[in-house]
This record gives C-alpha cells, sequence and structure tokens, in this order.
C-alpha cells in the first residue's frame, strides 16, 4: 500500500511532506519513546506516535519510514512541518488513538 | 577504498538542529554502498550519541572515520561527564531533566541501544571534564 491510499482508505489530513506520497508502506510501528522507535522500527514502516515535536522528523528519516502518524488529534508543530517537507517524510494526523488505527491498518496490510 | 575523516558540531540544547549530523553520516555511508545492515547500526548509534550531546554534553563533536574495512564513530563532549558508566549502561536508567521525558527521551535506551548495535563500544569519561564514546562497526561486506 502506498502513502497516498493509506491517507484515503482512512481518512488521514496530510500536514507536511506532500513528496513522500507515494513512498511504499512495508509495515507498521507504534511508540512514544523515540529510543525504542529507533531502536526497533521497520524500514519503510508507517509509525504512529502522539510525539508531534520536530524531533520525530530525524527518526523517521535515519530509520527510512514511510510516513509518520499523529494520533490523538494533535497537531505536528511548525519546525516539525518544515523539516518534514525538507526531507519528503509525510506527516499525517488522525483524531483517533493508536491503537485504534494500528488495528485498523494491521488488517489491511 | 580511501579513508574518509568527517566532523560535525553538535550545539547543547540545538533540538532544532539534532539529527542532523547523523543523517549526514548516514547518507555518506550510503552514498559509498555499505551494506544496509551496517548503515541502519550507523544510524541508530549516531543518533542516540548525538541526542545525548544534545541534551546532556554540553557542546560537543560527532566524528566519524570510514574505511573499506570499518566505521569509526566518535563523541566527545565538554559536559558534566559521567559518574558510574556501569550504572548509566543499564537500560532503564536515566538522567534526562523531565521535560526532555516528555518529548519521548530519556527512556534509558540510549546507552544499550549505542551498545547492542556497534561491535565495539568504548566510554572513558571524567565527572567535570566531559565524556569520550567510541564505537567501531566492522563492515561484514
Amino acid at each position: 500500500m502506498k502513502v497516498k491510499e493509506l491517507v484515503e482508505k482512512f481518512g488521514l489530513k496530510v500536514a507536511a511532506g506532500q513528496t513522500g506520497l507515494d513512498k511504499e508502506i512495508k509495515g507498521g510501528y507504534c511508540g512514544d519513546l523515540l529510543s525504542e522507535v529507533m531502536g526497533n522500527a521497520g524500514v519503510g514502516c508507517v509509525w504512529l506516535t502522539v510525539q508531534a515535536h520536530q524531533n520525530i522528523v530525524a527518526v523517521a528519516v535515519l530509520r527510512e519510514m514511510a510516513a509518520i502518524v499523529i494520533t490523538g488529534g494533535s497537531t505536528p508543530a511548525p519546525e516539525t512541518v518544515d523539516k518534514a517537507n525538507a526531507e519528503g517524510i509525510p506527516v499525517l494526523t488522525y483524531p483517533g488513538s493508536s491503537f485504534e488505527l494500528s488495528g485498523r491498518i494491521y488488517a489491511e496490510l | 577504498m580511501t579513508s574518509i575523516h568527517k566532523s560535525y558540531h553538535v550545539a547543547k540544547n540545538d533540538f532544532i538542529h539534532a539529527g542532523e549530523a547523523s543523517i549526514h553520516v548516514k547518507n555518506l555511508l550510503k552514498s559509498m554502498n555499505y551494506n544496509q545492515d551496517l548503515v541502519r547500526r550507523v544510524a541508530i548509534c549516531g543518533y542516540e550519541a548525538e541526542m545525548n550531546l544534545v541534551m546532556h554534553g554540553g557542546d560537543g563533536e560527532l566524528s566519524v572515520d570510514v574505511n573499506s574495512e570499518r566505521v569509526i564513530l566518535e563523541v566527545a563532549d565538554r559536559g558534566p561527564g559521567i559518574l558510574d558508566i556501569e550504572l548509566a549502561m543499564q537500560e532503564g536508567y536515566s538522567t534526562a531533566k523531565e521535560e526532555y521525558r516528555e518529548m519521548g527521551f530519556g527512556a534509558g535506551m540510549g546507552l544499550p541501544n549505542m551498545k547492542k548495535n556497534s561491535d565495539a563500544l568504548k566510554i572513558t569519561s571524567e565527572p567535570g571534564q566531559g565524556t569520550h564514546v567510541s564505537m567501531t562497526f566492522y563492515n561484514k561486506g
């Protein structure tokens, strides 16, 4: 599944990183502790987190993620948007919980 | 392959540029066609080391020395130093400030991640003087 298909299927909002919407999603990961995500998330994953600050972008770039989804209704900080646009990492938002969205995505991947 | 050495300044509390040195290092290794596993391990360790400089280290340097056989990643800072290295290596132990924990840092996983993902890790620290960390990654082809 491509990131743009994920956006359409689950009603996600694209907050940044439009240029990366054609990336292929190879899996998923949930986590809010950055070191834990850094150590364990897979390449090409979609990462669900409540963290919305700028440092999530470096984690996504270094782990070569397909996209970040900020769950729980938060919106990314302006610095997060700028960095994600510069790096081409899609940052998506979802009003519900990580638990709920991951269950729905898991069933489709 | 020629040997390449690069060095990056990492500033205290600079969350705006945090991670950029590690991204540079990762892109350098990718451009040199290192295998994916080595690039992944260096990226993880570089990021952890870089965040430690930002959060704990005072100003510091992250440097990388690359040849065909190995990558050496070094960080040196002029921060408060580590009082008890053995304790700091324990998973879950952290001295991070509350505001950093709220950002998802300070889980006490940084140094353990660096040990797990490097082939050799050496930490020397002098309280009040700073910390020096050296990590080696062997190119297994």
